[in-house]
């Protein structure tokens, strides 16, 4: 089921205004990889990239290939829907269907797509979604109330659920920890440790710690300057970047931060 | 009372507040409303018993209570509750004279249209009246029959076009179909009639008269509404839900149907019932297309059927002698068509609370 994702000097645009230049790197199976670095350098535009959300954008487009195992991401008969299908998505902030009951927000990847299941099959689904999510227990008694009467927190693990439900080969997940609390958070970690066992993960996070606790590999991503667009600077396993990385900005950042 | 201000005379911005007191003069409880109530009875008594016209009385009655309440809070209060005192007033008075000519527009037409509110009104057309007694039961049907007419034209049209400017319209095009939308929505309904009038002309002939090329000229005047106000609902629906629904691997076009639009529902059927009323009540347009019949007429495709503003119009300008019966059915037939219009409304807010996106169950 997982796959790996292979980055070839990948330039991203918005526009005329050049965000992420020259990123090559190639995501393992079945691993968890960490992106870090600090705002506005282009975490989240690179990781758009690998679901081919960036293009979602007016005018945004990206110079440069992906490969999922052997398939080019941006190849001519590509269809994004499809690449979508494979890779699932986790936002910066929650953002479950307002009109949509819990239930149906879980169920909403295969609903929303037709998917024909039995009651007892969705049933099914959204339960192991929710426990996977470590939501279940919280919301199981009131499956049919709105989706966006959850807290923040509880709205972040619906939108996890939601994502894994439809059971993506590769899980990007975009800061997906910094709305909740630490018990939720360590949920989510130890939710990731068990999805990488058959998903390939990507992760982004300001939480130095949590990089380290959670990813295999870790990306530092850095701008180049004001103005400059931003860099992967390296990306090798966490424990090399967090005791012995090879460039002299990685250590900057990643000390500055542990003081 | 000392302020700190006034201690030192080039007022130092920096100076601390610590020395201000904490209460100030205030007035009693209720001071605004009973010097409003004391004011507003004094401008009806001008009215009633010194031969003021209402108009005078009003303005005059508002000008009264903002000075005096300004005044009077300026000595007890101090400047700056003063000046929150006279916004408020200024505000209070003119959404109060705004409100004159409704109440005077309600109670005119209820005083003179209730005497032929009545079962025969509801029931029985004109067929074969002169004087006393008939009905609008033709017009209501007609004004029902000819805007169910027009919505159905206008909405599926005016929500594509909303569609479409929202979620796929880029360059030029767009633009365009922005600039006529707006141009449309300022056309006056007599152009929106003569332009159905001449259309219909054209296929079958001067003189033509048929309930749809009314509905075709109030559509003309209710897609726009339906557009500018379905395009708001659209925009307002976050980006992060289509997205997210991208992120699922759901295509555009069912994304726009199954959660762009359901998010937006409450108030694009807010809008919807919104424009109707706003058509519902045209004459001009009608009055050209579809003029007037005293027998009922329940087929659009086939010659004049009654409305209610034309029957209305009617009645007034010909009526027949003695004048009063024609004059009571026109007042009652402006009535039914307030209370339509105010049933609309009821309903477009009953729709959005119960389409709207719930919170909590
Ligand atoms: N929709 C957009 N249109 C134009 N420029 C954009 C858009 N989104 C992001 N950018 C720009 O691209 C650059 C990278 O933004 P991005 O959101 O990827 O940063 P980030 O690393 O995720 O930051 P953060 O850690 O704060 O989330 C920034 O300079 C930003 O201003
Ligand atoms: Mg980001």
């Amino acid at each position: 089921m997982a796959k790996r994702i292979e980055v070839k000097d990948l330039d991203i645009y918005y526009d005329k205004f050049l965000a992420v230049q020259g990123v090559s790197m190639t995501i393992q199976p079945r691993s968890v990889t960490a992106l870090i670095g600090p705002s506005g350098c282009g975490k989240s535009t690179f990781l758009r990239t690998l679901n081919r959300m960036h293009e979602l954008v007016p005018n945004a487009r990206v110079d440069g290939k992906i490969f999922m195992d052997d398939d080019d991401l941006y190849g001519a008969a590509v269809d994004p829907v499809n690449v979508r299908r494979q890779i699932g998505m986790v936002f910066q902030r929650p953002n479950p269907f307002p009109t949509m009951s819990i239930y149906d927000n879980v169920a909403a990847g295969l609903k929303l797509n037709n998917k024909r299941l039995r009651k007892a099959e969705m049933d099914e689904v959204v339960e192991r979604a929710l426990s996977a999510a470590n939501l279940w227990e919280e919301v199981k008694d009131r499956l049919p109330k709105p989706g966006s009467g959850l807290s923040g927190g509880q709205q972040q693990r619906l939108c996890i659920a939601r994502a894994i439900a439809v059971q993506p080969d590769v899980l990007l997940m975009d800061e997906p920890c910094s709305a909740l609390d630490p018990i939720s958070t360590q949920a989510i970690e130890d939710l990731m440790l068990e999805l990488k066992e058959k998903y390939t993960i990507v992760i982004v996070t300001h939480n130095m710690q949590q990089a380290a606790r959670v990813s295999d590999m870790t990306g530092f991503f850095n701008l180049r300057g004001v103005g400059q667009p931003g860099e992967l600077v390296e990306i090798d396993e966490t424990t090399k970047i967090f005791s012995t990385p090879s460039k002299k900005a990685t250590e900057d950042y990643i000390s500055g931060r542990f003081g | 009372m000392p302020t700190p201000t006034s201690q030192s005379s080039e007022s130092d911005l920096y100076t601390p507040l610590t020395g201000a007191p904490l209460t100030a003069g205030q007035l009693p409880r209720g001071a605004a409303p009973l010097t409003l109530a004391i004011v507003a009875l004094a401008a009806l008594g001008l009215w009633q018993f010194a031969d003021w016209s209402p108009a005078g009385a009003a303005v005059v009655g508002a000008l009264v209570y903002t000075a005096v309440i300004y005044l009077w809070s300026r000595v007890v209060e101090g400047p700056r509750k003063a000046t929150d005192r006279l916004v408020t007033a200024v505000v209070t008075c003119a959404f109060l004279l705004a409100l004159l000519p409704l109440i005077s527009v309600v109670v005119t037409v209820l005083s003179n249209g209730l005497a032929r509110f009545d079962t025969e009104f509801f029931s029985y057309s004109m067929r074969g009246i002169v004087g006393e007694g008939g009905g609008a039961y033709h017009a209501i049907m007609g004004t029902l029959i000819i805007t169910a007419l027009a919505a159905l034209i206008s909405v599926p049209v005016g929500l594509l076009t909303a569609v479409y400017l929202v979620e796929y319209g880029r360059g030029k095009l767009a633009k365009a179909i922005t600039f006529f939308v707006d141009v449309m929505t300022g056309i006056p309904s007599i152009v929106a009639g003569l332009f159905a009038y001449a259309l219909f002309a054209l296929i079958f002939g001067p003189g033509v008269r048929m309930g749809i090329m009314g509905a075709i000229a109030l559509s003309v005047l209710m897609i726009p509404v339906v557009v500018r106000s379905t395009e708001e609902m659209l925009k307002l629906v976050p980006n992060e839900l289509r997205e997210a629904s991208y992120a699922l691997a759901v295509p555009k076009w069912r994304t726009i149907v199954k959660v762009v639009l359901p998010t937006a529902l409450a108030g694009i059927a807010t809008g919807v019932t919104l424009a109707i009323a706003r058509v519902i009540g045209e004459t001009a347009p009608l009055l050209i297309t579809v003029g007037i019949t005293s027998s009922d007429n329940f087929n659009p495709f086939d010659g004049r059927m009654a409305t209610l503003s034309v029957f209305s119009y009617y009645e007034y300008v010909n009526p027949g002698v003695p004048p009063q019966f024609s004059l009571d059915r026109a007042w009652a037939a402006a009535l039914t068509l307030i209370i339509i219009v105010m049933v609309l409304n009821l309903v477009a807010r009953l729709i959005s609370r119960l389409f709207a996106p719930k919170t909590r169950a």
